[in-house]
């Protein structure tokens, strides 16, 4: 049952090979052994998993079974999931049990998929490493020395072992492309607006947004359509007629205009990445795409208007863990205030302090036009730079990451050298571009090399055909972890 | 832009935040190698430019003013640090 796609373990279970209780009793066992070392996974519930699989087995018994029934899916741990312990990777949250479920938990529940358990995560999914986990960090199934990226890092990881067959993420500035890549699996980060943020812990609401994370393109096809609906709970939810992005991945690129930022292929990159992307391109050309050189002129401003905007973003939205309604409080106070300040300095991390320090400050009197204002438009310049490029080109492809997976400890006391491992990422996020990473090569260390895709508004179904014509011509994304054999 | 400890400790006074002094002094190195990254955006000529405070530029949907959740007072307070006869307790505010 293990290293199979989500695609092939949903045709062996209609076909009644297996049931969904063998194939999730399977991946709980082989899950829970494997997290010892690689710690992807905070919370399993076997009770409520076995549950859902057996329902799963019913519907799968009849006509109404669909392309995820009784399989097993590993939830990012930021996703409220209805009496799932939901930390967010905090010690704010860790006995915090949610009592509702997220607009896609309940997608999920209605398509017959199980909740294998919820994945390790940066803090209040600030960080690119997993180290700002509560929970300890996440290890690299490649190189149990290394960081998975982040902050989705648990459910890459957890893909990339084959702990589960695919997972959730959410993205707010790369958190599910830069673990994808660094693990050497497929991740998608929709049109802002496409998946619901409905039970997404918040972090910077004008940017987050949630995508699926797998083995394969034609896998991400199957979860999105799960997770792409309208929901009025949601301020920012898009009204689109329904996309079967599963029955349109085998439109060929041939004719695709592929754009080249020439601002992403500096020499700052591993040269090793400079080659695994390259030959990804001569692959595209070979299937018929045309490459097209183009401009993002205020792209290297990308990570310095982001950590204005969604530290801002998230010093608002982390106000409410104050202690009062949900989550931790400090045990010693002396009044109401002192409660807010001791729960808030014992509660939250270092990197979570500092993100709201960051977002107090540059939001506080006599700042904001300087920093706030200013990132504001520098986000518009940085926007109409990819509308611009997008006259010439169809979709725009570039190195993920600077670096493949960077070893454990080796970024933690520099912040700046933390945030930039997510220089091409955050564009697109400041931008609500859908963009996605999938596996295209292995450097000297043995370590997975990410290719970024960029789309237009609303193109994840030309995204998607793109990534499976190229996963079809190559088998990068077939490359399993040395870990896949003990 | 150099920072200042007292900088760092007002921000966390407002944010909500206990710091000590030495706390604030040790995390005033790291911040002030983020503002010097941030300060990269000052470089750019930025005049004339709307902008941009969302992903798109779409107007906020509303709806209209009628209750849609039923009472879950019980559910949604299992899991308060602490309360009584339905009500979230908190430290005596007004003596």
């Amino acid at each position: 049952m293990f290293g199979k796609t989500v695609k092939e373990l949903g045709d062996a279970l209609r076909r009644k090979e297996f049931s969904s209780t063998e194939l999730t009793t399977a991946y709980l066992e082989h899950s829970k052994a494997l997290n010892k070392e690689v710690n992807a996974f905070i919370t399993f519930d076997e009770e409520q998993t076995l549950a859902q699989a057996k329902l799963a087995d019913e519907i799968l018994s009849t006509d109404n079974a669909t392309a995820l029934t009784g399989i097993p899916i590993a939830h990012k741990d930021i996703w409220c999931a209805k009496d799932w312990i939901t930390t967010c990777g905090s010690r704010m949250l860790e006995n915090f049990r949610s009592p509702y479920d997220a607009h896609i938990i309940k997608r999920f529940k209605e398509c017959g998929a199980v909740t294998l358990g919820k994945t390790n995560m940066d803090e209040f999914a600030m960080g690119s490493s997993n180290e700002t986990s509560w929970f300890g960090n996440v290890k690299n199934p490649w190189d149990l020395g290394r960081v998975p990226g982040g902050s989705s890092g648990g459910s890459a990881a957890a893909v990339a072992a084959d702990m589960t067959p695919a997972s959730t993420g959410t993205d707010t500035g790369g958190s599910i492309r830069q673990p994808a890549a660094l693990c050497g699996i497929s991740g998608l980060k929709p049109t802002y607006g496409l998946v619901s943020r409905y039970g997404m812990i918040a972090f910077a609401s004008s940017l987050d947004q949630g995508g699926p994370m797998a083995k394969s393109a034609e896998d991400l096809a199957i979860l999105l359509e799960a997770m792409v609906s309208f929901d009025d709970k949601d301020s920012t939810s898009l009204e689109k007629p329904t996309v079967h992005y599963s029955s349109m991945i085998n439109k060929s690129v041939k004719g695709l205009r592929i754009g080249i930022p020439k601002e992403y292929f500096s020499d700052e990159i591993a040269p090793d990445i400079q080659n695994g992307v390259q030959d990804a391109l001569k692959e595209y050309e070979k299937l018929g795409a045309k490459l097209v050189d183009i401009n993002l002129p205020t792209s290297p401003l990308s990570v310095a208007a982001y950590y204005v905007i969604a530290p801002a973003e998230a010093s608002s939205n982390l106000s409410r863990f104050d202690g009062v309604r949900y989550g931790y409080r400090a045990p010693n106070y002396s009044d109401l205030n002192d409660m807010y300040a001791k729960t808030r300095a014992q509660g939250f991390g270092a990197e979570v302090k500092r993100r709201i320090l960051i977002g107090t400050y540059v939001l506080s009197h006599g700042y904001y036009d300087a920093y706030y204002l200013k990132a504001q438009k520098v986000r518009r310049l940085i926007s109409q730079d990819f509308a611009h490029a997008f006259k010439t080109c169809d979709m725009i492809m570039s190195p993920t990451t600077p670096s493949t997976a960077f070893k454990i400890g080796e970024k933690v006391s520099d912040p700046v050298q933390m945030y930039l491992s997510d220089t091409f990422t955050i564009a697109a996020n400041l931008a609500g571009l859908p963009a996605m990473s999938i596996p295209c090569g292995l450097d000297r260390n043995q370590l997975p090399i990410g290719l970024q895709l960029i789309g237009n508004y609303f193109d994840e179904a030309g995204m998607i055909a793109a990534a499976h014509q190229y996963q079809c011509a190559t088998d990068w994304h077939l490359k399993k972890p040395p870990l896949h054999n003990v | 832009m150099s920072l200042s400890k007292q900088d760092v400790k007002k921000a966390a006074d407002l944010a909500r935040i206990e710091v000590t002094d030495q706390e604030a002094g040790d995390a005033l190195g790291p911040l002030e190698k983020v503002f010097a990254l941030i300060e990269e955006m000052q470089q750019l000529d930025t005049e004339n430019v709307e902008p941009m405070a969302h992903a798109q530029d779409i107007s906020t949907r509303l709806r209209d003013d009628i209750v849609t959740e039923k009472d879950q007072r019980e559910t949604l307070q299992a899991s308060a640090p602490a309360v009584e006869k339905g009500l979230f307790l908190v430290p005596k505010v007004i003596d």
